[in-house]
């Protein structure tokens, strides 16, 4: 046999060899992964406890940010009103207020103006407010005529806002003006203290699932410290002792997960009846948001990934300290 | 094979356990390691598989320095060791079989490997067919034997034994004997902790006495 032929053949056992070597790391692993769930039905009180309390945990997190997302839902439509209302004085007549309407058309700054007749404006309130019959019995009109006027994008600033504000104000047919804007910020406001909130305490929650998880997991190793001790008088190194740990620290993030995405969508399933007849009352068409697909998904891989962490830390601490007798 | 050179081993409660420690064992060869209880026999031994530090000297395994040895290296260096133990530490809740795989598989041997090796290892000890019992359905002697043929199924170059027989009677523990023989005669250094006087006077083999941390050669 030539030389060349000879380090071929070598290198080919070789290959075969690293082959053999990786095939049997991934049989591990797969063994591993199974085992370990198999592991967590031998003891159903226990490891269903754990579950649940990591489940409500991160049930409550992610409850409250589905929460916040709905209510950020609403404001988001609301976004796009900063629109002003200039309510016309009493003596103002119907011309006179398609005049002015017109004149607003054409100011620089207005994107589209609507007009309201005083007549319009009750027409619209007899329909959706729902006092139909009790206004008819009114003699007299008592809704004022109104311009909505929606200033084009490029009044983005407070300050060109309060500029307009002024100069719709000094128009001898207005009574006031009013900016939805005002309420908006404020409910944005409230909405950003609300999501850093759910920010907060996603944190807090996160570590309680990270501990949790940990403390768990220190006391299956405490259980198992017998087979910890053989494996070890038999040559495995940490790496391979803290890998079905691990693994069981990965499914009780992942179930928890699951079941926590299940009692979110249980609660909103549940709510979702009654906030449709209050959305029905008020006039709109809110449909209630449920987790996303990809919510979903960042919330499967928090978890997990969140239990291996604290899985690991605690491994890694206890298998140092952990020597056989 | 092994190798002890001046090898001294202090706790900070009890003092000196073992003093001045010198002795060689050959490949292929077979010592029995005698003394009363509290002698130092379990710690000589736990030195050499590395679950204990010495305070000074050297102890070679294999020309391998192992008193002096990272932490990390550990698990590979006991793959060179056979360990048995009196109370046999089986895992009973795995079958004869997964147990005797145990350190094939932390290193890993490949399935057919595995299998193969296993049913050798059984068959050596003489409990082929019994793959699939748990450990608890089995007797004490079967028991110790499932200990051997997992201390052998890597093929180790030294076979650690502490107090073997400790739990078997006088029967059993020379079908154990005669086993190690036949280890000994395929090669394998073995090293045999026992108090049980009446074997060490029947099987006729080199003895390392320890008396209060000192080596005294018979």
């Amino acid at each position: 046999m030539s030389k060349s032929n000879a380090v071929h053949k070598h290198n080919q056992s070789f290959l075969a060899l690293i082959k053999e070597r990786f095939n049997a790391y991934l049989l591990n692993h797969a063994h591993g992964l199974f085992s370990s769930l198999g592991r967590l039905t031998r003891t159903p009180f226990t490891s269903a406890m754990t579950i649940l309390v990591l489940a409500i945990a991160i049930a409550l997190a992610g409850g409250f940010y589905n929460m916040v997302a709905n209510i950020q839902q609403l404001t988001g439509n609301l976004e796009a009103s900063n629109q002003m209302s200039l309510f016309l004085k009493d003596n103002i007549s119907e011309a006179m207020g398609q005049k002015l309407a017109d004149q607003l058309r054409q100011h620089p700054s207005s994107e589209t103006v609507r007009y309201i007749s005083k007549k319009q404006a009750m027409d619209e309130f007899k329909l959706n407010s729902g006092f139909g019959d009790a206004l008819s019995a009114l003699e007299t009109n008592p809704l004022p005529s109104v311009i909505l006027v929606q200033p084009k994008n490029a009044l983005e600033t407070d300050e060109d806002m309060q500029r307009l504000m002024r100069e719709f104000k000094q128009l001898p047919q207005v009574d006031f003006v009013q900016v939805d804007m005002k309420w908006v910020e404020r409910m944005q406001t409230i909405m950003s203290i609300a999501k850093r909130a759910v920010f907060l305490v996603s944190i807090l929650l996160g570590l309680a699932v990270t501990f949790i998880t940990g403390n768990t997991i220190r006391l299956e190793l405490y259980d198992r410290r017998h087979e910890v001790y053989i494996s070890k008088l038999v040559g495995a190194t940490n790496g391979f002792i803290q890998r079905p740990f691990l693994y069981s620290g990965f499914w009780l993030g992942f179930i928890s997960g699951f079941l926590a995405w299940l009692i979110i969508s249980g609660m909103f399933l549940l709510i979702e009846s009654p906030v449709e007849e209050l959305s029905i009352l008020y006039n709109g068409s809110f449909q209630l948001r449920y987790l996303g697909f990809f919510e979903f998904l960042i919330l499967m891989l928090s978890t997990s990934g969140l239990a291996v962490i604290g899985s690991l830390g605690v491994l890694h601490y206890q298998l140092r300290h952990l020597k056989p007798q | 094979m092994l190798r002890f050179e001046h090898v001294s081993k202090r706790y900070p409660d009890t003092g000196e356990v073992l003093t001045e420690i010198n002795f060689d064992l050959a490949k292929g060869e077979m010592a029995f390691l005698t003394g009363r209880s509290g002698a130092g026999k379990s710690t000589l031994l736990k030195l050499i598989a590395m679950m204990e530090q010495c305070n000074r000297g050297t102890i070679m395994l294999d020309g391998q320095n192992v008193s002096r040895v990272s932490e990390h290296k550990i698990p590979y260096l006991r793959r060179n060791l056979g360990l048995i133990f009196q109370d046999y530490k089986l895992l009973n809740d795995r079958t004869v079989f997964d147990n005797v795989a145990l350190p094939l598989i932390v290193s890993g041997v490949n399935h057919q490997e595995i299998s193969r090796r296993v049913r050798a290892s059984l068959d050596k000890v003489g409990l082929l067919g019994k793959e699939k019992k748990y450990p608890v359905a089995l007797s004490g002697g079967e028991q110790q034997r499932v200990g051997i043929a997992r201390a052998i199924v890597s093929k180790p170059k030294l076979i650690l034994a502490d107090e073997p027989t400790g739990n078997l009677d006088p029967d059993l523990s020379n079908e154990i004997m005669l086993m190690f023989e036949e280890f000994k005669h395929a090669g394998t250094s073995l090293l045999i902790a026992t108090h049980d006087i009446e074997l060490v006077h029947r099987f006729a083999y080199r003895v390392l006495s320890l008396d209060k941390g000192h080596l005294i050669e018979a």
